[in-house]
């Protein structure tokens, strides 16, 4: 074979490797993506979709939906709500995270792919199987609800509603990303070497201020790159507070799925999935930036024994 | 000290291991509970599967999940194979943000991109355009798990078969293919439980009159709390926990692919 055949059909198996999935994307992923981008700047039809690109000469681009988000309180509101839920299911993920990372990546090598499939195996199942398991467990005559309104009756409290309640809506956020904080955390202890912590020991230092100056802080990577998994999902979730939450919990998700459902609002929900999008990736791109900072591992090792 | 330290690490671990799985396990207990109610356990009865299987438009729905997910993982595995194997060996930034955008972003973007999309085109919503948006997120996954394969494979075995005259389709035939196998398979499950277990992108592409084993649990939830949801839900626990163990029997690093996102 000559070497040119020989790079003509290099040439041709790149295409015919690459091409295929590359064309795919582009049609299904890309080109919706960006009749997105271009829908936000148009006006809603009269029957919902859009209003036609061009009348009576005049081409369909404008600003209103971008500048309705910005005008209106109410949107910033429940997005300014969808981050504070995101955000304290990424803090609470973090708390029940940490434990489970810890003990995996301490445990003998045996063992850990098991306990770590352990971890993964909920996240396998069904997601609406998973919010319906909290539909029963915190509904109104199920034992959990019983109780704690046995117990705030004897201190003479109105008993409250455990189910569509933004409390149901924050515990099932939790209970559905919490795999993907062990994860990437778990990941990161791995890693950590033992002598760090057994150094310190020796030199006095106490259970609490090895965890805090030595496994905290070399295992940030871990937690940034878990509360970016968490985080992003969790901010354009709308299942969950469509279904455990009350009215008052609808978040930026249930917003988007009415404006293209209910009230058919193309151009306006574009802007809410795109603002959401953008939020969600700064913040990841953001949380990445840091990482990387901190990823400086035998430098920071130092900084903490100096 | 060390073994009082260990000790609050197994509660505190064995706390969040008990999370995990108190719901699913009541789940699958009530869907046995001679009740109506899922509140207390009143006897053993195997009612709710009975109704279950005489529910006509469950068993619908599963048929639609089903055709949909061995459609999406059959294109998906070979699309995403394909972009697996170019990903290793001609990688581009197009190729990588193209294969791992659709997994990173918010899944309601997709969800409502493709509404538009197919709205637009005038393409009728239903099984075809649930297919066609599973093909599309679940290539990022196949081509992620065929990757990591890849990226562990000798690479001088292709370089023997080409040195043999082995041409470019003979060697990834004959060799890259096999050694790959295993990570193919795996991707290929793996795209068979998320297209059989997907809601939001559903939910948005399936149009009004097609239902979808989720969708169908969706709309009964929305309504009630009814022991046959826990039935249903205890038969797709099981099929995904099946699918699963063949899954990491074939590839024992599918279940760190997601590490690979991070």
């Amino acid at each position: 074979m000559s070497s040119a055949t020989a790079r003509r059909s290099a040439r041709l198996g790149r295409w015919l490797v690459s091409g295929p999935p590359v064309l795919y994307l582009f049609v299904f992923f890309a080109v919706p993506t960006l009749i997105m981008v271009l829908a936000s700047f148009r006006t809603p039809g009269e029957f919902g979709g859009l209003a036609p690109l061009v009348e009576d000469g005049k081409l369909d681009l404008n600003l209103e939906s971008y500048a309705r988000f910005f005008s209106e309180a109410i949107y910033a509101e429940i997005f300014l709500k969808s981050v504070w839920y995101a955000l304290a299911t990424t803090f609470f993920c973090l708390a029940l995270a940490y434990p489970l990372a810890a003990l995996i990546a301490r445990s003998p090598k045996r063992y850990r792919d098991l306990l770590l499939l352990l971890v993964i195996l909920p996240f396998w199942s069904n997601f609406l199987i998973r919010i319906y398991a909290w539909m029963i467990i915190l509904g109104p005559n199920a034992a959990l609800a019983r109780t704690v309104n046995g117990i705030l009756r004897w201190f003479g409290h109105e008993p409250v509603p455990l189910l569509f309640s933004s409390f149901a809506v924050l515990v099932c956020l939790v209970y559905v990303s919490l795999p993907f904080m062990v994860l990437p955390l778990y990941a990161n202890l791995e890693k950590h070497d033992q002598a760090l912590l057994d150094a310190a020991q020796d030199l006095g230092a106490n259970a609490w201020q090895r965890f805090w100056r030595i496994t905290f802080p070399l295992s940030l990577p871990g937690v940034f790159a878990g509360s970016a998994l968490v985080f992003i999902p969790a901010l354009g979730i709308f299942a969950i507070p469509d279904i455990l939450g009350g009215p008052e919990d609808s978040l930026i998700g249930n917003v988007i799925k009415q404006q293209f459902l209910e009230t058919r609002d193309w151009p306006f929900g574009s802007v809410l999935s795109i603002v959401l999008t953008v939020a969600a990736l700064a913040i990841a791109g953001f949380a990445a930036w840091v990482a990387r900072r901190n990823l400086g591992t035998p430098s920071s090792a130092r900084k903490v024994s100096a | 000290m060390r073994s009082k330290r260990g000790i609050t690490l197994w509660i505190a671990a064995g706390a969040g291991y008990a999370f995990l799985y108190v719901p699913l396990i009541i789940v699958i207990v009530y869907s046995f509970n001679n009740s109506r109610l899922n509140a207390e356990w009143v006897g053993f009865t195997l009612n709710w599967y009975d109704t279950l299987f005489h529910d006509q438009n469950m068993i619908f729905a599963a048929g639609n999940s089903l055709a949909i997910a061995l459609t999406a993982s059959f294109v998906s595995t070979v699309l995403g194979t394909a972009a697996g194997v170019a990903m290793y060996r001609y990688p581009t930034k197009l190729l990588s943000v193209l294969v791992l955008a659709p997994i990173a972003i918010p899944e309601i973007l997709m969800g409502v991109s493709l509404l538009i999309f197919f709205v637009l085109l005038n393409f009728t919503l239903g099984l075809v355009s649930v297919a066609l948006a599973h093909i599309a997120f679940c290539i990022g996954f196949v081509a992620i798990v065929v990757r990591a394969r890849l990226a562990g494979m000798d690479e001088s075995l292709t370089e023997a078969a080409r040195d043999c005259g082995a041409s470019p389709w003979q060697t990834f035939r004959y060799i890259t293919l096999p050694l790959i196998m295993p990570g193919v398979i795996a991707g290929a499950l793996m795209a068979f439980t998320l297209s059989i277990d997907d809601f939001v992108i559903t939910f948005f592409t399936a149009g009004a009159g097609t239902v979808t084993l989720p969708l169908q649990i969706y709309s009964m939830i929305k309504i009630a709390v009814t022991p046959e949801v826990n039935a249903v839900s205890s038969l797709l626990m099981l099929l995904t926990l099946a699918l699963i163990i063949i899954a990491s029997r074939v590839s024992p690093t599918i279940l760190r692919s997601q590490e690979g996102l991070s």
